[in-house]
């Protein structure tokens, strides 16, 4: 049993978190004294309690990670989420897989960004820090796990408590205290995946983004400083933007590709509830850059800037709170932290809001109305679409809420969210998708001057023209017949033609600025991708046999998917597609294993190699055991087309205990479509096989014969002493033979024994899977010199697989880069700007 | 000149107001349709009247999986096709009903505390199109592999 870090782990949390407290209220009388001496002093002190708080942050961060990375399984939470096969950087994602360790993710993010802060900018660091602190306090709340004497009232979820206080009831503790179990619980396997590893901290980095321009902006009403919070809050805002947006994509992705939803995107409850934020977020980008250049839309951008926050702490306590439970495939765990949660999000939201009402009137507002041929007006425009496309997106989704609050007023409400999630979402949100993507054309022209209405005719005529003609060809050669879908793809060539007429003028004079219309050429191309490759994608795993794969599967089932057997090439997507057999995933080399080479073992994960196999870095020989993940089955398919082969291995895990088959894809992508493929049925390992009547030869040693069409040589037999798992004796007698086979795809060989134990004959056959194929020694005739083989053949090896083609998606993920890409010139050059103000003195 | 003025902000006031009138008619569509296509939360029973008075609407049922007197749980069949299979589910008001899903067992299904089903009967038989599970909270499971 290891006390000591856990204890250390947990003094480290009540640190961060006293430490956030001592800050906040050091900042606080640093904001609201006047006297200077004073004020330095709690700045020193706010500062001194800030770095504290960020060292025992990384001081939670370390011991946990000791306490996952050394197993001590005595600790609920490195039991819970991982075990000794995990890999490093599995270990890493063990890390933020649990509730409490997303939340220290969290901290972790605000702590590094709160010293930015107080590195870089002086003039704010007292009012900022205040909020930043306050936060960090709230946070550490969440997993300070202290019970409160007296009221029975636990106060945040510790990721540092042992596993017989989570477990107190279970047998094995109250028997033995200081039991240790041996081995965790393991990684969910679904979540073993590259994108585990990255996804969660981009986007919890995402959230802790959004607390800086709110800090700013509260700042700014705190002091009365109401125009000024914005230059240094747009930076921020700006790679908060990108970076939510980043991990948005990201999820989406992964969702994509190993998930298996069939799509990337689902509007499921909890996508929802960082993609409403994430809109705010650009509506609020757009107005602060107006008022940058304009002085107007500054209420807009308080408004929006703090509701974006408050949006990320309702979406917090949303996927936290157990509030989802009936609403989401997500499974949420309530941690019982639902009371704190909404203690954190009430407390910001009524602070913030009470601020703003104090303020409101003197809120410096710009007398001049926006003109219908100002940049103003349409990017106002522009930024109320987005709040009613994230408003669109908020109500179903808070369906859950909305029952409660009727509840607790003692009403009755059954609403439940709408049963088809992606049909509801899309049917509005395409809508606003054109009016943005129209928008975002139109109003990049008024960006760069207010102009009239003969100049904007005159600007637009070309680039609408070429518009049209660029539109005209992709909906004939993409055959788009929908009228929403040719709406989608219009609003999307046109502003990424607009755009891209505006960067190429910007390229010759000032490319620094073009960050605007990067992103925006990357959204008009988003919209293309997402139109084809949600609106157009279908099944190509079309049953042209005519033959149903098995009259027990539905209509449908029979229709859309193939029955492969293996080595028998049928066509799709007009390639050859064959499958070549079952595939094992080695744990410590890349590649894969043909499972008919190796022997199963008592555990999953260990198998025995029958024969010599090469794997990068090692070479196994025969009866070298070799780590596999055992949970894992892949599918080695074949496509070929003109000369060129591509092989894809789309995976399922077959968990009886868990439920049945977890399946993932895997994708083949061209230029112009991915062609997305998954097994929906495969053969299960325990099922009894039905093997043909027995088949017997008579043949010599070197002599050639034919099993099942497939050329063979018996080529040797030979006496052997020992035989797995049967104690032999020096009377008994046991002979191997080895028998090659030659098949379409590589050789294999079958070492079938004959032995005589206790005067009683005994035949071990062995089986060649891929093919089919059972090999028995029957016989031994000395007389001739020949042997009995038996040959069994049963059906061949088969999997049923589903294809979805999903055409233009690269212009989908282009299109993301291209928007990432837009923001990181826009951070650039905002940041260059800050740089320029604070040499002059400005910050 | 003044004349000018005021008409200029006489028309400006009249598109602000538009614009106000049209945010709140896309908010209020917004909200209506919300609740137009929102499911419900209802018992098997209802869910059955529902289905023979021709409403065919995707509805939301929340129960439990069926289980014996030892707490395991009963009446699970898997499909032949090995990727769809039905189960037992009691719900909320202790009525049982089997359900099927064309889609492979979700991972903890046996382990769930609380099952949610959307989908719709056909005929008696209730066909689910999605599945939500709500999983024992950390602190109730007892169980430990040794």
């Amino acid at each position: 049993m290891h006390y000591f870090i856990g204890g250390l782990g947990h003094l480290f949390v009540i640190t961060s978190f006293i430490t956030a407290l001592v800050a906040a209220f050091a900042y606080f009388k640093a904001t609201t004294v006047s006297a200077l001496e004073q004020k330095r002093f709690w700045l020193q002190n706010g500062k001194a309690g800030f770095y504290i708080h960020a060292v025992a942050v990384l001081g939670i961060c370390i011991t946990l990670f000791i306490i996952i990375s050394k197993h001590y399984f005595e600790y609920h939470y490195a039991y819970n989420y991982s075990d000794k096969k995990l890999p490093a950087y599995y270990l890493i994602s063990t890390f933020w897989n649990g509730q409490e360790g997303s939340f220290i993710l969290w901290m972790f993010w605000q702590a590094v960004l709160g010293i930015v802060v107080i590195n870089t900018n002086k003039f704010w660091e007292g009012p900022v820090m205040t909020v930043f602190a306050l936060v960090q306090a709230f946070l550490a709340s969440m997993i300070l796990g202290v019970v409160i004497p007296g009221l029975d009232f636990r106060i945040g979820s510790s990721p540092f408590i042992l596993l017989r206080d989570a477990m107190p009831e279970a047998p094995i503790f109250i028997a033995q205290p200081e039991f240790v179990p041996r081995d965790g619980n393991g990684l969910n396997p679904l979540l073993q995946n590259y994108w585990m590893v990255i996804h969660p901290p981009t986007l919890f980095l995402g959230f802790a983004t959004t607390l800086v321009p709110f800090s700013f902006c509260i700042a700014g009403l705190w002091l009365r400083k109401y125009r000024d919070w914005v230059r240094p809050a747009l930076p921020w805002a700006l790679f908060s933007g990108a970076v939510l947006g980043l991990g948005i994509l990201m999820g989406g992705y992964w969702a994509y590709e190993t998930l298996n939803f069939g799509g990337y995107w689902n509007w499921d409850p909890v996508e929802n509830a960082v993609y409403v934020p994430w809109l705010i977020l650009i509506a609020c980008i757009h107005t602060m850059i107006t008022y940058k250049n304009s002085e107007t839309a500054l209420k807009a951008s308080i408004v929006l800037v703090i509701s974006v926050f408050v949006l990320i702490l309702y979406s917090t306590f949303l996927t936290r709170s157990g509030v989802l439970g009936d609403a989401s495939v997500h499974s949420f765990t309530d941690l019982g932290l639902s009371g704190q949660l909404l203690i954190y999000l009430l407390f910001f939201m009524l602070a913030a809001i009470a601020l703003a009402i104090f303020r409101w009137k003197e809120i410096p507002t710009s007398e001049k109305e926006a003109s219908v041929y100002s940049r103003e007006f349409w990017i106002f425009i522009g930024a109320i679409t987005l709040c009613l496309m994230g408003f669109q997106v908020l109500m179903p989704t808070s369906i859950p809420v909305w029952n409660k609050i009727i509840g607790l007023f003692g009403g009755t409400s059954n609403l439940a969210p709408p049963a088809d999630q992606i049909g509801f979402y899309s049917r509005f949100q395409l809508w606003f998708a054109v009016v943005v993507g129209f928008l975002s054309g139109v109003g990049q022209f008024f960006w760069w001057k207010n102009i009239s209405k003969e100049e904007l005719k005159k600007e637009l005529t070309v680039p609408a023209l070429v518009a049209l003609v660029l539109f005209a060809v992709i909906i004939t050669l993409g055959k788009v017949h929908n009228f929403s879908y040719l709406m989608l793809t219009l609003a999307g060539v046109f502003t990424l033609v607009t755009n891209a007429k505006i960067l190429l003028s910007l390229l010759q004079s000032s490319p620094g600025l073009s960050g605007g219309a990067v992103a925006h050429i990357g959204i008009g191309m988003m919209l293309v991708g997402i139109m084809f490759s949600a609106g157009y994608s279908r099944v190509v795993s079309l049953n042209n046999t005519g033959m149903l794969i098995s009259k027990e599967f539905s209509e449908d089932f029979n229709r859309e998917n193939l029955l492969l057997f293996v080595n028998e090439p049928r066509t799709m997507w007009g390639y050859d597609i064959e499958y070549l057999g079952e595939r094992l995933e080695p744990r410590y080399h890349a590649g894969f294993i043909r499972s008919g080479d190796v022997a199963k073992t008592g555990d999953d994960d260990r198998v025995i190699a029958k024969v010599e196999i090469p794997l990068e870095g090692k070479t196994y020989k025969v009866k070298d055991t070799i780590e596999i993940h055992g949970e894992n089955t892949f599918y080695e398919i074949q496509l070929r087309r003109r000369g060129n082969t591509y092989t894809l291995y789309p995976r399922a895990q077959i968990n009886p205990e868990m439920g049945g088959l977890l399946v993932s894809p895997d994708i083949y992508r061209t230029v112009t479509a991915d062609l997305y493929t998954h097994v929906s049925s495969v053969m299960k390992p325990t099922e009894d096989e039905e093997w043909s009547k027995l088949e017997e030869m008579r043949i010599k040693q070197e002599q050639k014969f034919f099993v099942n069409d497939y050329v063979a040589v018996l080529q040797s037999v030979d006496r052997v002493f020992e035989v797995e798992g049967i104690p032999l004796t020096n009377e008994d007698v046991a002979v191997r033979a080895k028998v090659y086979i030659q098949g379409k795809k590589g050789d294999y060989f079958a070492e079938p024994i004959f032995l005589i134990k206790d005067k009683m004959v005994g035949r071990i056959p062995d089986e060649i899977q891929d093919l089919g194929l059972r090999i028995s020694l029957l016989n031994i005739h000395p007389e001739t010199n020949e042997f009995s083989i038996g040959i069994n053949t049963r059906q061949k090896d088969w999997v049923v697989i589903k294809a979805l083609e999903k055409p233009f998606i690269n212009v989908l993920w282009i299109g993301t880069l291209i928007l990432m890409t837009g923001f990181g010139i826009a951070i650039s050059r905002r940041i260059r700007e800050f740089r320029k103000m604070k040499e002059k003195g400005m910050e | 000149m003044y004349l000018i003025l005021r008409w200029q902000y006489g028309v400006i006031m009249k598109k602000s107001h538009i614009l106000i009138l049209v945010v709140i008619a896309a908010a209020v569509t917004i909200i209506v349709s919300t609740a137009g296509d929102a499911s419900t939360y209802v018992g098997f029973d209802e869910a059955h009247v529902m289905s023979t008075a021709g409403n065919k609407k995707e509805i939301h049922v929340v129960g439990e999986l069926k289980k014996d007197a030892n707490g395991h749980i009963i009446g699970l069949e898997e499909g032949p096709d090995k990727v769809s299979f039905s189960f037992i589910m009691v719900d909320d008001n202790g009525k049982e009903q089997k359900v099927t899903y064309s889609q492979p067992m979700p991972s903890d299904f046996t382990r769930s505390e609380k099952v949610v089903v959307i989908g719709s009967y056909d005929q008696e038989n209730f066909k689910a199109s999605k599945i939500l599970l709500k999983c024992p909270s950390k602190y109730q499971e007892q169980k430990i592999n040794i």
